[in-house]
């Protein structure tokens, strides 16, 4: 297994699985190049994420991972091989990118809440404005998640106001208030305090236990130990390394993993 | 002696080392020098003045100004007084800025949204213009504007003539008089109810929309409507283009309202967006053949046409292939339904009353124009220096302002799945304006206080009226410049009381 | 399922596919992304083409092409149809806009003082230069001091040139000189004042900062030329120059207060309190560690009020001071050189001129704000 080279072998593995069906692929990415100008920043990305799956991307900075997870919301344009999300071809078509875009929850690393509107408003912005939901609705799901993430008697405060692990928390129960069918988090513990760390991550670990799909660009590998069902490793734009975590940790094979993983376990 | 005062309290500190004492005593200093240099300056000035045998007081407001100025919006001759001298050049003053800030807005706002274009050249134009206007002396653009540009024009014979009864010569501007009826006040009032119930409806719809996650039934049956009609409307207007370019076209008989109805009906298909591009090819080709005509008029005809229908295809096919009008039904936001209320409304009540609205046209006589409205140069190269010069400041403010909303912000918008239209609407545009208002007020009073260079090209606006002239022929120089400057002062306090005002308001709440 | 892969073989970087880069890409992407953006672009274009020869034909003399025509020739050339700009005229009434009415055989005296400015403020205006305390010492007491002996005469054996002859650029670059100069210390002692303790000293502050922000500077300047003389003795007499001097340097402190107030705000709390914890008395904490860093953090604002300064100048025309736009619009009656396109040289002079100064001021202010950012985030 582990002497394929390319990613032709890569899509090996995924074309080994085909017979489950559609449905229960979440993403599917095939060939993926991106560039920045004449910087080549995703070389040929294969990745296929089935429903439900919780994977842990990780790689030092600059290897392309947090660019891989934006491309599949479209932040970034990718210009060579396909995505599918959710059954949606992403292409330049303004109405599918809507329409992954609504499937598809995103968390920041610099959480990106509204500041000029409440907690709640920014809740309930999408929901009322994307989905149509009436605005009494989108409230009660709205103070639903945000005690979920155990910060209902915030609602009525500004961003500004709160500390950075809740303002995160709020950033992830704003993107679950449109009840989308996979998250994405990009780096979304790096930018807190320490102490700060742990409220989030319980949020993301109970989130996995609901059966979210999920796509985590982090490096918080007791997380990643705890919940992913994969790591995927990268380095300079392209997978080196893929396992389930406990493979991936007791026995990591590349040079490059290895190398990464004494580093970052000290 | 050392131990006693250690036990009799804190060490006793010179009273010239006591940080309050001493602050007393500076100020008691700083004051005093102020008020000795001020008597020392009123005591001069008594004496000069005794010298000169000059009286103080305002009682010269009420004598005759025995001058004339030669714009004025409220009645004035020699035999009015001093004060409504004043109130002509404050008016003056007024009139200027209040153009002027309308229009600076409006240029400034394009060029600071332009500077951000992704468009390459939009961009650079923008900059370029930016970078020269900013960094040339306001009074130098002004002469450039006076001196050079509107002087230079021809006299009056041979004066230009422009689209709509225009002309154009060295006394100025002279524009068609609008020559309303008394039903024309209607028309007026309808216009005003029509723009406010649109504005209305808009809010209106728009929270309802957010309470129940549709637009109330009446609005979006009322819009399809709205939205057939201007169809209709654009498509006899492509229609009718069509016949100028392509004179055959023109020939043909209905063919403007049987096109419209045509493309009305199409929009109710699938293929609407064939409708949509076509009219923007027509439209296209005929504003770029006449813009070409215009510009080249020494090319032969044919090669305009033809230019300028490659370019309009080139359009017209663009908006067919990127096809990226997302079809969100009921949820899309009603802009046809006010729109057509905006011109439809007035337009009725103008055919219901019959009221008309003629236009004068000047007529050029043996030395004059006979009727029409004359601008008077000073003013029109006023408002184009102002407006000009000040443009390039609110573009930056407007740049800096947009700047100001994180990428982040967008990307946590897009990412939630708003559209672009509600990502600006909700989450770029409040942002932004928070950081744009309040340069933005100081740029219009900046505006207001540049009017004052009115007075080197002699437009009659209250530097000239009052500190020029009237000064000049009454001697009360301290009354005349306390008067002015009491002016500008009350407009720069009551501007900056408005952004406290506005700061306070919109701050953001921070921990 | 086995989800172990490990890759074997790196793959290398691959140039972005050709309809990602060139210049046709290029063009897709920043002319004609959508169909508004490419109707702007050949709008853009075409008002390119119209606008450009005549501009290039009016601007460039006969010997790039154009039509204008070139310092040395004659005003026949000029009244010629069809004439572009007139350098001619430019060059044959240059000394007239730089010095004024001052007498042509001792313009070595103000081209000294050119001389030495430049010399004074290149090393000032380069961040490594060195021996800045001196330099700065230099330029802002010396300087002044020598330069009005220079300009002024009547010392040393010089013949006195009284200001009703200065003109020109001269009269504009002094006027901006001193403005600079009497500001700097003025407004910092306003901004110091506007952020003490003290009630007396912080309302009078204040309001002379309010009020001179208030009001237009062409009111100023006839505050100043009427009133002055009537503020002073009886008998003595106040040059009309330094009159317009106090006038401006008084309105550009106003300004120039509330841009280092700016700095003095933007400073953390812990300095005010590091310094008052080391003992340091009032004056020396803001002299010695306060306003070195304020002024740091302010010199792009600073540089800014200095180019609305300058282009201020320009209205000192108005008061009838002969600087730079003053001796353009005069010239501009001089029938020797009478020509359609007379005025429009002459305001297009006096505007490089000004567009230089206050470009290059504006790129340096652009200079120090980046230099200073990079030197925050080390």
């Amino acid at each position: 297994m582990s002497d394929m080279t390319s990613g032709a072998a890569a899509r090996a593995i995924n074309t080994a699985n085909m017979t489950v069906s559609q449905t229960d692929v979440a993403i599917d990415v095939i060939g993926m190049h991106k560039w920045y100008g004449d910087f080549h920043v995703l070389r040929d990305i294969d990745l296929r994420v089935m429903r439900g799956e919780r994977i842990v991307i990780a790689g030092p900075s600059g290897s392309g991972k947090s660019t891989l997870i934006r491309c599949i919301n479209r932040l970034e344009e990718h210009q060579q091989g396909r995505i599918i999300v959710n059954g949606t071809e992403l292409t330049a078509d303004l109405k599918r990118i809507d329409e992954v875009r609504r499937e598809v929850g995103m968390v920041f690393q610099h959480f990106n809440l509204f500041p000029h509107l409440t907690i709640l408003q920014n809740l309930t912005l999408a929901p009322i404005w994307v989905r149509g939901i009436p605005k009494a609705e989108a409230e009660t799901t709205a103070m639903h998640y945000l005690e979920r993430v155990k910060i209902p008697e915030q609602a009525n405060k500004f961003p500004g106001q709160l500390s950075g692990g809740q303002q995160q928390r709020v950033a992830i129960a704003r993107s679950l208030c449109m009840q989308p069918k996979i998250m994405l988090f990009d780096e979304p513990t790096s930018a807190l305090d320490p102490e700060m760390v742990k409220e989030v991550l319980e949020v993301m670990i109970n989130l996995a236990e609901d059966g979210m799909t999920m796509l985590c660009v982090t490096h918080e590998m007791g997380f990643a130990r705890q919940v992913a069902n994969r790591v995927i490793f990268m380095d300079q734009g392209q997978i080196i390394e893929q396992n389930d975590p406990d493979a991936f940790f007791s026995n990591p094979e590349h040079e490059r993993t290895k190398l990464f993983l004494s580093q970052i376990l000290h | 002696m050392a131990v006693q005062d250690n036990l009799a309290g804190p060490p006793r500190t010179a009273f010239y080392n006591d940080p309050v004492i001493r602050g007393i005593l500076y100020q008691v200093l700083v004051g005093a020098a102020v008020v000795a240099f001020f008597t020392w300056i009123i005591l001069n000035t008594a004496a000069n003045l005794a010298a000169q045998n000059k009286s103080t007081g305002f009682d010269f407001l009420f004598q005759t100004s025995g001058f004339g100025i030669s714009f004025s919006l409220i009645p004035f001759d020699r035999s009015s007084y001093y004060w409504e001298a004043f109130l002509v050049g404050l008016l003056n003053t007024l009139l200027v800025a209040a153009i002027g800030i309308v229009f600076a807005s409006m240029l400034g706002f394009a060029i600071g949204v332009a500077r951000l274009s992704s468009n390459w050249l939009i961009a650079r134009f923008a900059t370029v213009y930016i970078e020269i206007i900013r960094n040339v002396p306001l009074l130098l653009q002004l002469f450039f504007w006076y001196f050079a540009v509107l002087k230079a024009m021809p006299a009056v014979r041979e004066s230009f003539e422009l689209p709509l009864g225009i002309f154009v010569n060295q006394r100025g501007i002279v524009v068609p008089r609008p020559m309303p009826d008394a039903e024309i006040t209607w028309v007026v009032v309808a216009a005003a109810v029509a723009l406010v119930g649109a504005i209305a409806l808009v809010r209106w719809a728009t929270s309802i929309r957010a309470r129940t996650g549709h637009y109330p039934q009446g609005v979006a049956i009322g819009s399809r409507i709205a939205g057939l009609v201007v169809t209709f409307v654009l498509g006899y207007l492509a229609f009718t283009l069509l016949g100028s370019v392509i004179p055959a076209l023109g020939n043909v008989p209905y063919l403007p309202l049987l096109g419209g109805l045509g493309l009305a009906g199409l929009s109710l298909t699938a293929y609407g967006f064939y409708g949509r591009a076509f009219i923007g090819f027509a439209i296209a080709w005929a504003v770029v053949r006449f813009l070409l005509g215009g510009m080249f008029g020494s090319l032969p005809e044919l090669l305009i046409v033809a230019i300028s229908l490659a370019l309009a295809l080139v359009y017209g096919w663009t908006m067919l292939s990127v096809e990226r009008r997302p079809t969100a039904g009921d949820n899309k936001f009603p802009l046809a339904l006010p729109l057509l209320i905006i011109v439809a409304v007035p337009a009725l009540v103008y055919w219901a009353t019959d009221a008309s609205l003629a236009f004068e046209i000047p007529l050029l006589e043996r030395f004059n124009f006979r009727g029409g409205m004359q601008l008077v140069p000073e003013m029109v190269a006023l408002v184009i220096g102002l407006t000009i010069y000040t443009a390039a400041f609110i573009a930056e403010n407007v740049r800096s302002g947009i700047q100001a909303v994180s990428k982040g912000q967008t990307e946590a918008a897009a990412s939630l799945g708003l559209r672009e239209g509600d990502r600006l609407r909700l989450v770029v545009i409040p942002q932004a304006m928070r950081v744009i208002i309040p340069p933005l007020t100081s740029q219009y009073l900046n505006l207001t206080k540049n009017s004052s260079l009115g007075a080197a090209i002699g437009y009659p606006e209250l530097v000239n009226v009052f500190m020029g002239t009237t000064l000049n022929q009454t001697g009360k120089a301290i009354e005349v410049i306390a008067i002015t400057m009491a002016v500008y002062l009350t407009l720069s306090l009551s501007t900056s009381a408005f952004m406290n005002w506005y700061n306070a308001r919109v701050a953001l709440v921070e921990r | 399922m086995s989800v172990s892969f490990v890759r074997r073989e790196m793959i290398a970087p691959q140039p972005a596919p050709s309809n990602n880069t060139g210049p046709i890409a290029w063009a897709r992407r920043s002319l004609f992304a959508t169909p508004g953006d490419a109707l702007l672009s050949v709008l853009a274009i075409i008002l390119l083409i119209w606008a450009i020869p005549p501009i290039y034909n009016f601007v460039m003399p006969t010997f790039f092409g154009g039509h204008a025509v070139a310092p040395g020739g004659t005003v026949e050339d000029c009244r010629a149809l069809g004439a572009g700009a007139c350098w001619a005229y430019i060059s044959a009434r240059m000394s007239f806009f730089i010095y004024g009415f001052y007498p042509p055989a001792e313009y070595w005296r103000p081209n000294l003082v050119f001389l030495f400015g430049a010399l004074l403020i290149a090393p000032l205006l380069i961040p490594r230069a060195p021996f800045k305390r001196i330099n700065a010492i230099l330029f802002f007491v010396a300087y002044p001091v020598v330069c009005f002996f220079l300009l002024n005469g009547g010392v040393f054996g010089m013949r006195a040139v009284p200001t009703e002859q200065w003109g020109g650029l001269l009269v504009t670059l002094v006027i901006s000189m001193v403005g600079i100069i009497c500001s700097i210390p003025l407004g910092i002692l306003l901004a110091l004042g506007r952020q003490s303790k003290l009630p007396i000293i912080k309302t009078l502050c204040v309001m002379f900062i309010e009020l001179w922000r208030a009001v237009p500077l062409i009111t100023v300047l006839f505050m100043a030329s009427i009133m002055l003389p009537l503020f002073m003795p009886q008998g003595t007499s106040v040059d009309k120059l330094l009159r317009a001097l106090v006038g401006v340097t008084l309105f550009s402190s106003a300004y120039l207060a509330e841009v280092v107030r700016g700095g003095l705000q933007a400073l953390p709390r812990g300095q005010y309190e590091a310094a008052s914890s080391l003992g340091l008395s009032y004056w020396k904490s803001m002299g010695l560690i306060i306003l070195p860093q304020a002024i740091k953090h302010v010199i792009p604002g600073i540089v800014n009020s200095f180019i609305a300064l300058f282009k201020d100048t320009s209205l000192v025309s108005i008061v009838g001071i002969f600087d730079l736009l003053n001796t353009v619009q005069a010239a501009s009656s001089d029938i020797d050189w009478s020509s359609p396109t007379q005025a429009i040289t002459g305001y297009l002079f006096a505007g490089i001129v000004f567009w230089i100064f206050c470009f290059a001021m504006s790129r340096y202010s652009i200079f120090m704000e980046r230099r200073l950012d990079t030197g925050h985030k080390r």
